[in-house]
């Protein structure tokens, strides 16, 4: 018998809010958290808009100590970790600590402190041969961001499996299908999932406006992020964290914990076609999408939502479109389909975590949450991408996907764990 | 889990002492070393200089054109290893295996470092139109996995790990994992390079980079005058294979299988509860099967810092009883090639099973009574044994460890 | 900016494809028959907008397909600048 794994507690740190309730707040109102960027003189740069936090780590209850420790993509994990913890109402006292593991996933990991880092020691940039007199302690973690799970893992006194998940922006899905994994091959009881990037930095806003992925749209920029609109022209970059307690369904259930949502099936498959670039036809996405459900042993039928990856590039938008029809069917004409990058941006191997506390939320509320900023029809996006408003509808099954540089395409699919399998 | 076997099947090794499995081999037995002085760059300002560098590598004899200017130099050995460790393993465009069903699992623990200091430099010191549309995907910990993909149209199940040093091993755990999951083949393993001025500095900073100048004293695992380690680059890709899957596409040869697997983490300080590595070799051995007197040799992580080489001698005496299994440590030729060190160990490792010979421990020559340990030292050493134990350690407490038994 | 110019760029900035003759005559070849995806153009133009203190706009760069629209647009745009 195949054990089976849940979500008992759930941690999150979006744009626009400060905890989960906030945060489902920002989604079912269809606010959006995109602003200028604040946290840097973007005025050099092509897309000057970001998704970013106001995060008070003394607020949050961190000690100075912690502060000049922890990254800040770290501290956006620890935050959220406390908070799972809270919420899923484990006393992670009671558990033998040799079963309790971590996967977290980050795209850039440590990329703030690098560039601070980098720029005391070069001079703001003038030298090659970099100073060691003002090196950091630190520097070593944030060159091998190793030190991001092991935060996590001293947290909640982990003392199985521990991994940081990289597979860029599909960290998030992949590091939660990670611990899955770990839960039913039976190598940890309980595991700590989810990811968290800071990316809203001047060298990662560089990278992508020399590919020119991140919008331009500089001048709008509470509705710059328009996936599946027809005038959609590049995505917001944004940070975030969130973070789950993974349990194994039976143990859940004996302690009486409320449980938000079963793992029912997780996959990822590559493209193997181009760094950045996607094919038109999706088939990967598909194949992965296909992999996930055959895994929850549910009909494609059977889905009540799904959450795109829905970054707000002209070709992911496609990319994906054909994806969902390619493996749903006629069901994907029939399935609403949202976006939540359109309200908090896209936080890179972040935001697959982010996304999965919005499905399991919806399931929660039975609401599905809105795309923003959806107002011009795209022929090529021909789907019910749920725009402008909430719609409230049962949820009990959701699809939720991601799609990253590297080729990978992850899937997920999430239940009410009462809903019964093929 | 299902009962699925995961072997080895072939072996792509990129290291300091040599380029190829074969050739990284022969210089462990013959103990050539690839330590000497970094000639990168200028490390006169920098405490130490040794480094375990590889010389002899030219991307472009190994690479398409198009491939380079995208590439940190990291990639490039990810690149290199992998075409190497498929031509071994005999797969090509006609191995006749689904391309859903091949995957890539690779670990890294310092990314594409020397691209992306140069494009920080170029961002800072001319502007942001000089920074390379490449820098999005070089840079980052997923790039070997991607790019191996893609020049091997390989769409299974994929993925990039870090855990320092110990990642390596978690990569190919996973593959293993994957591969009992169901998907054919999996080119796993690791590699690390960061020997730009920058990623130096950062090296140092960890403070437990030996600063000695002799290229024989500077790193001695398990020695007592121990002071730290050679920092490497390098590191080896393999491909990991339903033992079925093999057999029937008569694969041309089967190093070894990949009976036992675990990773753990070591508890918080001050909690007074014991390190994770007995732990780890402990479920890696009950996972296989075996009891440790089945183990004829322990690929040991070997920190090179006496405290952590202690509380490794103290882990491998606790299960195998003082002086009771031979313990290496051919990184003491390389350097640590962090994750690239657990990969490249396991290559040495099946080697070992396949010629019935251990490597020494070069360099090392006086271990403390008190560590109770059969360091093989000297010469390579006859072994009998169709099983062998890989530890590896990760900065802030990784463990993992790995159990080869030979098919 | 000659074609020789030109092939320079891409060379330094993608390399060049094992299969492409690129000192053949690729005037009206498209990039994508050279070997070069939309990557490698945005590497070389962004050089090329150095290089020659010019700003090419997106989607004129994306419509230029062959060396020769490519090396229109640009003395187009340095004949104006000089």
């Amino acid at each position: 018998m195949t054990r089976r794994v849940v979500i008992t507690g759930i941690g999150v740190r979006a744009p626009g809010s400060s905890g989960t309730k906030e945060f489902w707040d920002v989604l079912t109102t269809g606010r959006t958290a995109t602003r200028r960027i604040t946290f840097f003189d973007a005025s050099p740069f092509r897309s000057r808009i970001a998704g970013e936090i106001d995060f008070d780590a003394a607020a949050e209850g961190f000690t100075p100590r912690e502060t000049r420790r922890m990254d800040r993509a770290t501290q956006f994990a620890v935050a959220c970790t406390r908070d799972a913890l809270a919420d899923s109402g484990l006393d992670f006292g009671t558990l033998d600590p040799h079963r309790v593991g971590v996967a977290l996933g980050s795209a850039v990991a440590a990329a703030t402190s690098l560039e601070n880092e980098y720029l005391v020691m070069s001079d703001a940039g003038r030298d090659w041969l970099v100073d060691p007199a003002h090196l950091s302690p630190y520097m070593f973690d944030y060159l091998s961001p190793g030190v991001m799970p092991a935060e996590i893992a001293r947290e909640v006194g982990a003392e199985g499996p521990v991994t940081l998940v990289s597979d860029g922006c599909t960290s998030g899905l992949d590091a939660v299908g990670y611990g899955v994994q770990l839960i039913r091959e039976g190598s940890a009881d309980t595991v700590l999932a989810g990811a968290a990037d800071t990316p809203v930095s001047p060298i990662v806003v560089a990278c992508f406006d020399a590919i020119k992925a991140t919008t331009p749209r500089n001048d709008e920029p509470e509705t710059a992020s328009r996936p599946f609109d027809g005038t959609r022209n590049g995505f917001v970059l944004a940070e975030g964290a969130a973070m789950f307690v993974l349990e194994e369904l039976e143990a859940a259930r004996a302690r009486g914990a409320h449980i938000y949502a079963e793992v029912g099936g997780y996959a990822t498959r590559s493209n193997a076609y181009h760094m950045t670039g996607l094919k038109k036809d999706g088939r990967e996405m598909a194949e992965a999408i296909r992999a996930a459900l055959d895994e929850a042993r549910l009909d494609r039928t059977t889905i009540d939502y799904v959450n795109a990856h829905g970054s707000g590039t002209k070709q992911n938008d496609r990319h994906e479109t054909a994806a969902f029809k390619r493996s749903l069917g006629e069901h994907a004409r029939a399935v609403p389909v949202s976006s939540i990058k359109s309200m908090v941006g896209h936080s890179l191997g972040a935001i697959g975590s982010i996304e999965i506390a919005a499905s399991v939320l919806a399931i929660r509320h039975n609401v599905v949450p809105p795309t923003a900023n959806l107002r011009v029809p795209d022929p090529e996006c021909d789907l019910d991408y749920v725009p402008l408003t909430a719609r409230e509808q049962r949820v009990d099954t959701v699809l939720t996907v991601g799609s990253g540089f590297g080729g990978f395409q992850s899937a997920m699919v999430l239940h009410d764990p009462e809903v019964t399998s093929l | 889990m299902s009962s699925r076997r995961a072997v080895i099947t072939g072996l792509g090794v990129v290291a300091p002492n040599g380029l190829g499995a074969e050739e990284y081999w022969k210089a462990l037995l013959a103990g050539e070393s690839g330590i000497a002085e970094l000639s990168r760059f200028d490390t006169s300002r920098y405490s130490a200089r040794l480094a375990g560098e590889i010389r002899d590598f030219d991307g472009a004899e190994h690479l398409p054109s198009r491939l380079m200017p995208q590439t940190d130099i990291s990639t490039r050995y990810a690149l290199a290893a992998a075409d190497w460790a498929l031509a071994d393993a005999g797969i090509d465009a006609g191995a006749g295996i689904d391309d859903y069903d091949m995957g890539v699992i690779t670990s890294t623990s310092q990314g594409g470092f020397d691209f992306t200091h140069r494009e920080f430099h170029k961002l800072w010191s001319q502007g942001p139109e000089y920074v390379s549309v490449y820098e999005s995907f070089a840079w980052f910990y997923a790039v070997n996995t991607g790019q191996i993909s893609i020049r091997n149209g390989m769409r299974g199940p994929s993925a990039a790990l870090v855990g320092e040093q110990a990642g390596g091993l978690d990569a190919i755990g996973h593959a293993r994992r994957t591969v009992r999951r169901g998907t054919r083949l999996v080119l796993s393993g690791g590699v690390d390079s960061a020997f730009d001025p920058w990623g130096w500095s950062a090296q140092l900073a960890g403070g437990r980079v030996s600063t000695a100048d002799d290229p024989e004293r500077a790193y001695l695992p398990f020695d007592g005058a121990a002071c730290g380690h050679v920092p490497g680059e390098g590191g080896a890709m393999l491909v990991v294979e339903d033992a079925e899957s093999a057999r029937e596409r008569g694969a041309p040869r089967t190093y070894g299988e990949i009976a036992g697997y675990a990773a753990t983490f070591d508890p918080s300080p001050g909690t007074g509860r014991p390190p994770g590595l007995r732990r780890a070799a402990e479920l890696a051995l009950a996972d296989a099967q075996l009891t440790p007197s089945a183990i004829g040799a322990v690929f040991a992580d070997a920190a090179g810092i006496p405290a952590f080489d202690a509380a490794e001698a103290q882990a491998v005496r606790e299960i195998f009883g003082p002086y009771g299994v031979p313990v290496t440590a051919p990184k003491a030729l390389t350097g640590r090639m962090y994750a690239g060190g657990g990969p490249a160990d396991i290559a040495a490792a099946l080697f070992a099973l396949r010629d019935r010979v251990i490597p020494a421990t070069a360099h090392t020559t006086s271990v403390p009574d008190s560590y109770g340990l059969d360091l093989v030292l000297g010469e390579p050493r006859p072994v009998r044994a169709d099983a062998v134990l890989v530890l590896a350690r990760g900065r802030h407490g990784f463990n993992a460890a790995v159990v080869l038994t030979t098919v | 900016m000659t074609l020789d110019d030109l092939r320079g760029t891409l060379i330094a900035c993608a390399g060049e494809e094992d299969s492409v003759e690129l000192s053949g005559d690729i005037l009206d070849m498209t990039f994508e028959d050279l070997g070069y995806d939309s990557l490698a153009l945005m590497e070389s133009a962004a050089k090329i907008e150095r290089d020659h203190g010019i700003s090419l706009p997106e989607e004129a760069v994306a419509e230029a397909d062959t060396p020769r629209a490519l090396l229109a647009l640009v003395n187009g745009l340095t004949a104006t600048a000089a």
